[in-house]
């Protein structure tokens, strides 16, 4: 066992921790406020190769690994949760089924825009009527001539609109469920996909979610990724290491709030001392502290074995339940440190317990988390 | 960055795993009930070299290595906490030795710890003195080439069957400097002025024997003292540093024996027709035990990997080690007695005495609003 960082892991994070000081940092408020999604700060990390971490170098990717991947997550998400988001959706499901699945021509087609940023990805598999339930999605794949048809609606869709390239998860024969399912990378100038108007939310401002309408939409027999049939397994593979994403997105949340609520601590007087030296607010910070590290040694281990190419559905899955319920009970306890203060929008402590909640919503409930997680200890 | 065991540490772990499926296990509810030592099965873990486990091969040991002892205390929690502290408090009592110790010193009193022939004991809280070990009143007055002991100590894990241990008490003449000035000993229970008092009954690790212990006129060679006069308050917060991982094992160990008893029994146990590892409420429950169970593994194993690595932060991830598995280790004791309802109240199953040793995990080496209070100093402290 050796927990340490490597040298490349721990530049990275250095990289994007200046990044995430200097770019995100300044800007998170204003993104939240106006909801306009962050293009400049988008285009600011394509600028440093941030856009392509999982791709590989022969894609013009950077070839680096899932643990750097959530350390990156993490140090965009402790100041502006959406922009971690709009980031990982990208570079996990956005783009990692490509690399994964994708023939050789289609990696050289789609993968090196994707790594330098001029294309951003969104993952279109959730319908109105197929949430956790996804095998029962309604969106149909027909047979043309030398490609396919598609038809339907997808919902809460993070980058729509942005996005340039769709996966979109399609049916070819709804009786047969899972088996049924089909991948298809569609492109965001296609006259047969129509986005609809961007979702107001609770948090998550700046990062566009929306309704994807697939309207008599042909896509060539090249857009299809894998094999028909095997989209079903393509999406829970993407969604298993994108669980990775959400964690370390949850974890940035957690610390980030930890910190601005220990710096308060300390600075804030009543009854004559820093509230840090009651015994009540030092109980609160030590429960936090410990959370958001449990909850980053979980994500970090389901990023390692992904890596180690060993079983991971399990261990990311708990790291999502953990530490998206971290998140949620630590900004919340955060926001309480600062009182009254924290109630207000002038301070982060309101819009991290707004972006918290999404975290145990998206990629799989944690209702879901469990499910899978009790399908693991206890297989039929 | 790598989470796998090493090869030892895996062998290390079948074998112990082995050993008490086969030998621990069904002698764990008779060592409840009975509330007897077990000296069978510290003859047992002597002869397996587990003992020796916490020992470098240079003081006839097998490892020394953190992490690999606290592999060896989780599995067998798994089965019987009571006999997981023989082990622990093998480590814990040679500990100061190990960390303060002249070299002549190691060789005198860690070699048969390691073979087992000698258990050790480590003697710091007082009836007056718990959280606040700075405050004891165990003195400690130097004639000559002697320091003569007078005073008691309480809650003392393993005190009556120990044959080496390391009591603190204090050297300053005055006697009201607090945490300066206290030292440690070197005791062995042949001394005379050694006196054993009663063993409490309690509410778990039954076989484990917490002494009172006293020191009349108790006469120690000089050279039974542990480092420099006044070092003994700063020893004694090292060897919590590195005994709170184990502490953290053990809990570990018991929430894992816990879950698989729930989840054992949740596939075998049919009502309305199925097993109730089919009913939603279940699965959830244990999923939410089994996250707990990682997150408290993850943070054990790291506390131990900061200790073989020599990190500078061990004092903190020991204690959310120790916090963290703990609460855990209750948690999920109380889920599994739940799980199997009015059978887990009895005395046949043994989730009811999981959950009563759990308890001990909260309190002891520091209660757990201790290991808050240390967390939320480091936090609180740095980065200013």
């Amino acid at each position: 066992m050796d927990l340490s960082l490597s040298p490349e892991q721990q530049e990275i994070r250095q990289l994007v921790r200046d990044f995430a000081e200097r770019e995100v940092k300044p800007r998170a408020a204003a993104i939240d406020h106006t909801d306009e999604f962050p293009r400049d700060l988008i285009a600011k990390a394509a600028q440093l190769g941030l856009l392509g971490m999982l791709v590989p170098e022969a894609y013009g990717g950077a070839g680096l690994d899932h643990v750097a991947f959530a350390i990156f997550v993490e140090e965009v998400a402790r100041y502006s949760a959406s922009t971690a988001g709009i980031l990982d959706v990208h570079g996990s499901v956005g783009t990692e089924p490509i690399v994964l699945f994708g023939d050789d021509e289609q990696k050289r087609r789609w993968l090196p825009d994707l790594a330098n940023g001029k294309t951003i990805a969104a993952f279109a598999l959730t319908e109105p009527e197929a949430g956790s339930d996804a095998a029962h999605l309604k969106t149909t794949a027909a047979r043309l001539d030398g490609g396919y048809v598609l038809n339907g609606s997808k919902i809460f869709i993070t980058n729509a609109g942005e996005a340039k390239r769709y996966l979109v998860m399609a049916t070819m024969n709804p009786a047969s469920g899972a088996d049924g399912i089909t991948a298809f990378v569609v492109g965001g100038d296609n006259p047969g996909l129509r986005v609809g108007p961007k979702f107001k939310k609770m948090g998550l401002n700046g990062s566009a979610i929306a309704e994807v309408h697939l309207e008599n939409c042909t896509v060539d027999e090249p857009d299809r990724l894998g094999e028909e049939g095997q989209g079903f397994k393509i999406a829970m593979r993407a969604l298993d290491s994108g669980r990775i994403g959400i964690s370390a997105q949850a974890v940035g949340l957690a610390q980030g709030a930890l910190d601005d609520a220990v710096a308060y601590a300390k600075e804030r007087k009543q009854f004559g001392k820093p509230i840090a030296e009651l015994q009540t607010i030092q109980n609160k910070i030590a429960d936090m502290t410990v959370k958001v590290r449990a909850a980053r040694w979980m994500t970090w281990k389901a990023a390692a074995l992904c890596d180690a190419g060993q079983p991971f559905t399990k261990d990311a899955s708990m790291a999502k339940l953990f530490a998206t319920d971290a998140a949620m009970d630590i900004t919340l306890d955060a926001l309480q440190v600062f009182g009254g203060y924290g109630y207000l929008e002038d301070y982060p402590m309101a819009r991290r317990v707004r972006d918290a909640k999404a975290c145990q919503i998206y990629e799989g409930t944690n209702q879901v988390q469990r499910a899978v997680i009790a399908r693991e200890l206890m297989p039929a | 960055m790598d989470f796998r065991l090493n090869d030892e540490q895996e062998q290390i772990r079948e074998m112990v795993h082995d050993l008490c499926l086969e030998r621990v296990e069904p002698r764990a509810p008779e060592i409840d009930e009975s509330g007897e030592f077990p000296w069978d099965i510290k003859e047992l873990f002597a002869r397996h070299d587990i003992l020796a486990i916490p020992f470098t091969p240079e003081y006839g040991g097998v490892s020394g290595s953190a992490l690999t002892l606290i592999i060896a205390v989780e599995e067998i929690s798994k089965f019987c906490v009571t006999s997981s502290l023989i082990l622990s408090v093998q480590s814990l009592g040679s500990l100061p030795i190990w960390l303060a110790g002249s070299d002549a010193q190691k060789r005198r009193y860690l070699p048969p710890l390691a073979r087992g022939e000698q258990l050790a004991a480590y003697a710091l809280t007082e009836p007056g003195s718990g959280s606040d070990a700075g405050g004891m009143r165990t003195r400690a007055i130097k004639h000559g080439d002697t320091y003569v002991i007078n005073g008691s100590k309480t809650f003392i894990t393993g005190g009556s069957v120990a044959d080496t241990l390391v009591v603190f008490a204090r050297t300053d003449q005055d006697g009201d400097t607090p945490a300066r000035n206290i030292s440690a000993f070197i005791v062995e229970k042949t001394m005379p002025g050694f006196k054993v008092g009663k063993l409490e009954k309690k509410l778990g690790i039954r076989g484990s024997p917490t002494a009172q212990l006293f020191f009349e006129d108790l006469a120690v060679p000089a050279a039974n003292r542990l480092g420099n006069e006044g070092e003994g308050f700063k020893l004694a917060m090292r060897v919590l540093d590195h005994s709170r991982p184990g502490i953290a094992a053990q809990a570990l160990g018991i929430a894992e024996g816990a879950f698989d008893l729930a989840r054992r029994y949740a596939r075998d146990r049919r009502q309305f027709g199925k097993p109730i590892a089919e009913f939603q409420g279940i699965q959830f429950m244990l999923a939410d035990m089994a996250t707990q169970i990682e997150a408290a593994r993850a943070l054990t194993y790291a506390a131990g990997d900061a200790l073989d690595r020599h990190l500078s932060e061990i004092s903190v991830s020991s204690s959310m080690a120790k916090l963290f598995a703990s609460d855990t280790a209750m948690r999920v004791t109380t889920d599994a007695v739940q799980i199997l309802g009015g059978y887990g109240y009895l005395r046949d199953f043994p989730a009811e005495r999981m959950m009563r040793d759990a308890k001990i995990t909260q309190i002891y080496e520091g209660t757990n609003e201790i290991q808050r209070f240390v967390i939320a100093r480091e936090v609180l402290t740095e980065k200013a």
